[in-house]
């Protein structure tokens, strides 16, 4: 049996360990509810990543640094916004190629800044809290970025169902031509909703490199921004729910990594590394038997192309 | 120029031109809608009805011509630049977001910040007002056709148009709610808004319309009071002509069964869709079934359970020639003679972007067009294609042009040609003529004539009251997954349909959750 | 102003030309990518695209690396065609190679004869055709994402390859390296060019591309692929069955990449289990399939095409001190240039007079 402070450092690493997965799944979760569906969220990550780590360790300065992941993922959805929204390519076909691309790019800027140590980003002390038994570990020994991804649940939330904004955003992905019809611009609107998913997948990334783990490795994200995805299907494109699944697969990345550690079971460590992989096909398969719940949930105009005639 | 005496027109088009690729549109159409009157637009599909109210309504652009809005000339940019002048739009393909409420449908139609909680009893106001009732937190998925419409008009009524367009309104409503419609149009136009309203339904335009221009590819060919009209000499002025009626085939003799559902029941196909309950019919040798319902009653279940897009149990619950065939497929019922055309053309009926050369093999697997071993005789295939044009008439570039690029009445001539072409002895049809021009239409009703008269037996699910009263030996409605007994057309009037049409439909429509 | 107007039918002169037009592009982009990194655009280029086929062995080479490129795209634009997206290739080759070479490491380590290649081949495949076959069960029975489901059982077989060599199948007389034994030598791909590295499995691969070719222009399988892929709906109305479409795919594809994957472990890898067999040949065959227009022949092309990269990526790095991420850099330029080329196939270009 573990004891009450060793559950309290466990917990606060799941918390840790959700949340590069939080911040790609719910810019991801923002696309898709726009109806575009960009499979290049590790592409996205990876770069960001890399070019935080890369401003971090130039400028001194983890802030900036983390800024900079923000704009490089932003850029990278732009570029597949260029492919799919402008230029009408598939969609599928396109996220495919952005993370094929993000995975070369990265590896090509980060050749320079394998093995370079870095401080990752201070915890916070939060007067008072901190200090309170068990809760001030998990709760609040974190740093900005772990608080920054749990308030962008509500902020998103609010944003979709509280403001007008929000409010065509979900049209436009539900039915591209009839907001063509009333007025809305939907390639600028996607665009957006592609920047703001991109801004996010690097942020994820760069979480990564500056604080989870601060280091360059190539391909560092393994695979998360592809569970990113499996999130938002999870969720059923709620940002409530996004947040608990998120929650969910840092518990088994991390029940992975203490297996691993202190030898609870007495298998192959590539064996437990599984386990994030193989829970998000059991959760995905779970969620898919629901079938037509999912299929109302799911906006309806994902991955179609839209071309005003 | 001359003013009119007492106030300008409300909207005046002169000269409006608008040429796609390949068509003119709209070559130099004049209009006029004075205030406080129902104006027709009238003409047949591909007439340029669309194209025209689309300019007004800011979505597309002219290349050349001139708008004015009470007497000043305009420039309408886009759809917000026309709800600013006052002109409202009820789309032909509702507007509408399924996953969302009729609270927030309305919100997205209205300009300004009007929060979704604000516009609930503002919604509810209306609706007392003008007597259309609406629910505004229900999302829109679960609301019948008739109900999805009068958020749009809630919708175009809460920017107090001063010019309301209308297109195609009616073509999804039953004939009640059609009347429920015209009542609130007259009292708008009581009040001093301009309808502009727009269909091919010569009868509804004599009904409710002061004045009707008339398009003909592209052109205004005439302007006239429909009410001095006949709906003959309105149609005439529509098509260019007289149409040619098809030829009546004779009716069923005493003949045998040909085709027999028992009781077939089938769950719902999407989560939008209506399962069918304990669906029965008999067609004989030589007979047109005719089955009437608003879209979305089970139409395209029906469809496909016949077709045999998916099987039903038990087996013997559909017949062909006394024969089991719930369980086959598509393909084994083909074999067995049961022909079936979908109701939608692209992307059902046919691939768009392949040519009618591969087109022809969807369902000419079996007949004459495959070589052994699944190898693909491309010669045969040819040929057949060749025949299926040249015997229908599909006017095409060459049996190589795609089916995208085929009019909707010739691609339909060639899907019903290429059935026809096997010698059916059943042909199963969604909508044969579905937005197909009246030349095409009267050809596909010939077609449809003389394979009964050969002794096939016929179902034909449409929408159009007036294609099954033209086509059908018998009529049975089909309303939430239910088929009513057939009876002979000759006994049914519109109105007798029309109930049995929004049987349970109506007021107190409630949805499984 | 220039607008985009939808062309009546695609473009069939323009679905040859873009891939042509995106290979241009993406050497001048990596021209200026070298310069961008402080290198003469000129000799980069030279040693990237040129320098690597200037010696038999080179172009020998260039074969090898095709290979398990032609297999695996093959299989890939197969599925796309019928828009089934198996990009799980990787993991169904890595697991060919495991369950192939382990037949050859662990079973029959001393074992020779004829029939040792051919039935390690069969194993491969049959593995690859297993591995594909759970997001093909999961799809059709639960209607649950392939792309996903294929993508995630690519991590976990290269982890089973690393639990192993890691594990029970290290060589016992390897001096604890993560390796297995090595296979016998009727276990391991005749050579077919004395001097190069060339070996029989590039013209087994040219002989699957030609199958293919016949199977999907000459057959029905084709046009059923293509109905399937570009209306769904259509091909329910001709009578093939959606479900059959997509086990047909993962199955073919499964069974292709892990045929690949033996042919890797038993020829240009060595004759045993390593713990990184492939470069990512299972994801770069996706920018393969696309380049070679998803057609058989052109997929035999592009895979010459992208295995260049791979070859100059190496030969940068030896003589320009390039790091050798450019080659990734490199495919992915290709991808991004040929999607975006592709609009022109469905749309033209055309002034408009702005109203």
């Amino acid at each position: 049996m573990m004891d009450a402070a060793i559950l309290a450092s466990v917990l606060a690493t799941v918390i840790a360990a959700a949340t590069p997965l939080l911040f790609a799944a719910l810019g991801e979760l923002v696309t898709e509810k726009s109806g575009v569906l960009n499979l290049g969220v590790e592409g996205m990550m990876l770069v960001g990543a890399v070019t935080a780590f890369a401003i971090a360790v130039v400028t001194g300065n983890l802030h900036v640094g983390v800024l900079g992941g923000a704009l490089a993922g932003a850029l990278m959805a732009l570029l597949f916004g260029v492919l799919t929204l402008t230029l009408m390519a598939n969609q599928v076909a396109c996220g495919l190629a952005l993370t094929i691309f993000g995975i070369g790019l990265s590896a090509l800027l980060g050749d320079s800044f394998v093995g370079i140590p870095l401080d990752g980003l201070p915890e916070l002390d939060i007067a008072g809290l901190t200090d309170i038994p068990m809760l001030g570990t998990v709760l609040f020994s974190h740093d900005l970025l772990v608080y920054l991804g749990i308030a962008m649940v509500p902020l998103t939330a609010l944003f979709l169902t509280r403001t007008r904004w929000g409010l065509v955003l979900r049209a436009v992905g539900e039915n591209h031509e009839a907001a063509h019809g009333l007025g809305y611009s939907v390639i600028p609107i996607r665009y957006a909703a592609v920047a703001f998913g991109g801004a996010m997948a690097g942020i994820g990334g760069a979480y990564l490199s500056v604080a989870y783990t601060p280091m360059w490795v190539e391909e560092m994200t393994a695979g998360r921004g592809w569970i990113a995805l499996a999130l938002v299907v999870f969720a059923a494109w709620r940002p409530w729910r996004l947040l608990l699944g998120a929650y969910l697969f840092g518990g088994v990345s991390i029940l992975q990594l203490y297996a691993q550690g202190g030898a609870l079971f007495d298998v192959p460590s590539q064996v437990l590394a599984m386990l994030p992989y193989l829970a998000t096909i059991v959760v995905l398969t779970v969620l898919s038997s629901r079938g037509v719940r999912a299929l109302l949930a799911a906006p309806a105009c994902l991955g179609k192309p839209f071309h005003a005639a | 120029m001359s003013v009119a005496a007492a106030a300008p027109p409300r909207l005046k088009l002169r000269g409006i031109t608008k040429r796609f690729p390949g068509t003119l549109a709209n070559d130099a159409v004049d209009l006029v809608v004075r205030p406080g009157e129902i104006h027709a637009l009238l003409g047949e599909n591909g007439a340029g009805k669309s194209t025209l109210v689309k300019i007004v309504y800011g979505l597309l652009a002219a290349d050349a011509g001139e708008i004015r809005w009470d007497g000043k000339p305009v420039s309408i940019q886009s759809p917000n630049a026309a709800r600013a002048l006052g002109i409202a739009m009820v789309f032909q393909h509702f507007s509408l977001f399924d996953a969302l409420t009729v609270a927030e449908n309305v919100a997205l139609g209205l300009p300004g910040s009007r929060s979704v909680e604000a516009l609930a009893p503002v919604i509810r106001e209306v609706g007392d007002a003008y007597g259309l009732a609406l629910d505004p937190e229900r999302p829109v998925h679960t609301l019948s056709v008739g109900e999805r419409q009068r958020i749009e008009v809630v919708r175009a009524l809460l920017q107090e148009p001063r010019l309301l367009v209308m297109d195609e309104p009616t073509s999804v409503l039953t004939p009640q709610e059609v009347e429920r419609l015209f009542e609130t149009l007259r009292r708008l136009r009581d009040a001093g808004v301009s309808i502009l309203y727009i269909s091919h339904k010569l009868d509804e335009i004599r009904e409710l319309c002061d004045r009707a221009t008339i398009l003909r590819r592209g052109r205004v060919v005439a302007t006239a009071d429909p009410r001095a009209e006949t709906a003959a000499t309105l149609g005439a002025l529509m098509v260019g002509g007289t149409i040619g009626g098809a030829a009546h085939h004779a009716g069923p003799a005493s003949a045998a069964v040909r085709l027999e559902a028992r009781a077939l029941t089938l769950p719902a196909m999407s989560p939008t869709g209506t399962g069918l309950t304990g669906v029965s019919f008999a067609v004989r040798a030589g007979e047109i079934l005719g089955i009437a319902g608003v879209a979305g009653n089970g139409q395209g279940e029906l469809l496909a359970a016949l077709g045999g897009e998916v099987a039903t149990q038990p087996a013997d619950a559909l017949l062909l020639d006394g024969v089991p065939i719930g369980a086959l497929d598509v393909r084994r019922r083909r074999a067995l003679g049961l022909a079936y055309v979908p109701e939608e053309r692209v992307g059902h009926g046919s691939v768009g972007e392949l040519p009618l050369t591969d087109n022809v093999l969807l369902s000419g697997l079996r007949a004459r067009v495959m070589g052994a071993l699944g190898m693909l005789d491309r010669g045969a295939t040819r040929r057949y294609a060749a025949e299926v044009v040249a015997r229908f008439q599909v006017a095409t570039t060459g049996i190589q042009a795609i089916a995208r690029s085929l009019s909707g009445g010739n691609l339909q001539k060639f899907l019903i040609g290429r059935e026809l072409m096997q010698g059916p002895k059943v042909l199963v049809c969604g909508q044969p003529t579905w937005g197909v021009d009246a030349g095409a239409a009267a050809a596909v009703h010939q077609a449809l004539f003389d394979l009964a008269n050969q002794g096939a037996a016929l179902v034909i699910v449409s929408q159009d009251l007036d294609e099954l009263f033209l086509l059908a030996d018998r009529i049975a409605v089909l309303n939430r997954g239910r088929l009513s007994a057939p009876r002979p057309a000759g006994e049914l009037d519109a109105e007798a349909v029309g109930l049995l049409m929004g049987g349970v439909h109506g007021e107190t429509h409630d949805v499984a959750a | 102003m220039w607008r985009l107007e939808q062309r009546s039918a695609p473009s069939v002169p323009m679905q040859v030309a873009t891939p042509f037009i995106a290979l241009a592009a993406s050497v001048i982009a990596g021209g200026v990518l070298f310069t961008a990194l402080g290198h003469p655009p000129l000799p980069a280029l030279y040693a990237f695209f040129i320098g690597p086929v200037t010696t038999s062995y080179g172009l020998a080479e260039l074969a090898v690396k095709a290979t398990p490129l032609i297999l695996c795209a093959i299989g890939l634009a197969i599925g796309f065609r019928a828009g089934v997206w198996n990009i799980g290739a990787e993991g169904q080759l890595t697991l060919g190679a495991v369950c192939g070479g382990g037949l050859a490491a662990m079973v029959f380590y001393d074992a020779s004869g004829v029939w040792l290649l051919p039935l390690m081949l069969l194993a491969g495949a049959a593995a690859g055709l297993l591995w594909a076959a759970i997001p093909a069960f999961l799809r059709t029975r639960f209607g649950v994402n392939e792309i996903l489901v294929s993508l995630m059982l690519t991590y976990v077989a290269l982890l089973a390859l690393s639990a192993l060599v890691h594990g029970p199948w290290r060589d016992p007389t390897g001096f604890n390296f993560p390796e297995s034994r090595f296979f016998p030598p009727d276990a391991t791909m005749p050579l077919i060019l004395a001097g190069t590295r060339l070996h029989l499995g590039f013209p087994l691969a040219l002989l699957v591309a030609l199958i293919a070719w016949y199977a999907l222009a000459r057959t029905i399988l084709g046009f059923q692929l293509d109905v399937a892929g570009l209306a769904p709906r259509a091909a329910r109305f001709a009578g093939f069955h959606p479900e059959r479409t997509v086990w047909l795919v993962f199955l073919v594809s499964g069974a292709l990449a892990g045929l690949a994957g033996v042919i890797e472990v038993t020829g240009p890898v060595g004759g045993q289990l390593v713990p990184v067999i492939s470069p990512g040949y299972g994801f770069t065959a996706i920018i393969v399939a696309f380049l070679g227009r998803l057609h058989p022949v052109g997929i035999v092309l592009a895979a010459l095409v992208v295995a260049l990269s791979y070859l100059g990526g190496e030969n940068a790095q030896i003589t320009e001190g390039l790091p050798q991420a450019v080659t990734g850099v490199f495919q992915g330029f290709l991808l991004f240039f040929l999607l975006a080329a592709d609009v022109l196939v469905r749309f033209r270009l055309r002034r408009v007079a702005h109203a």
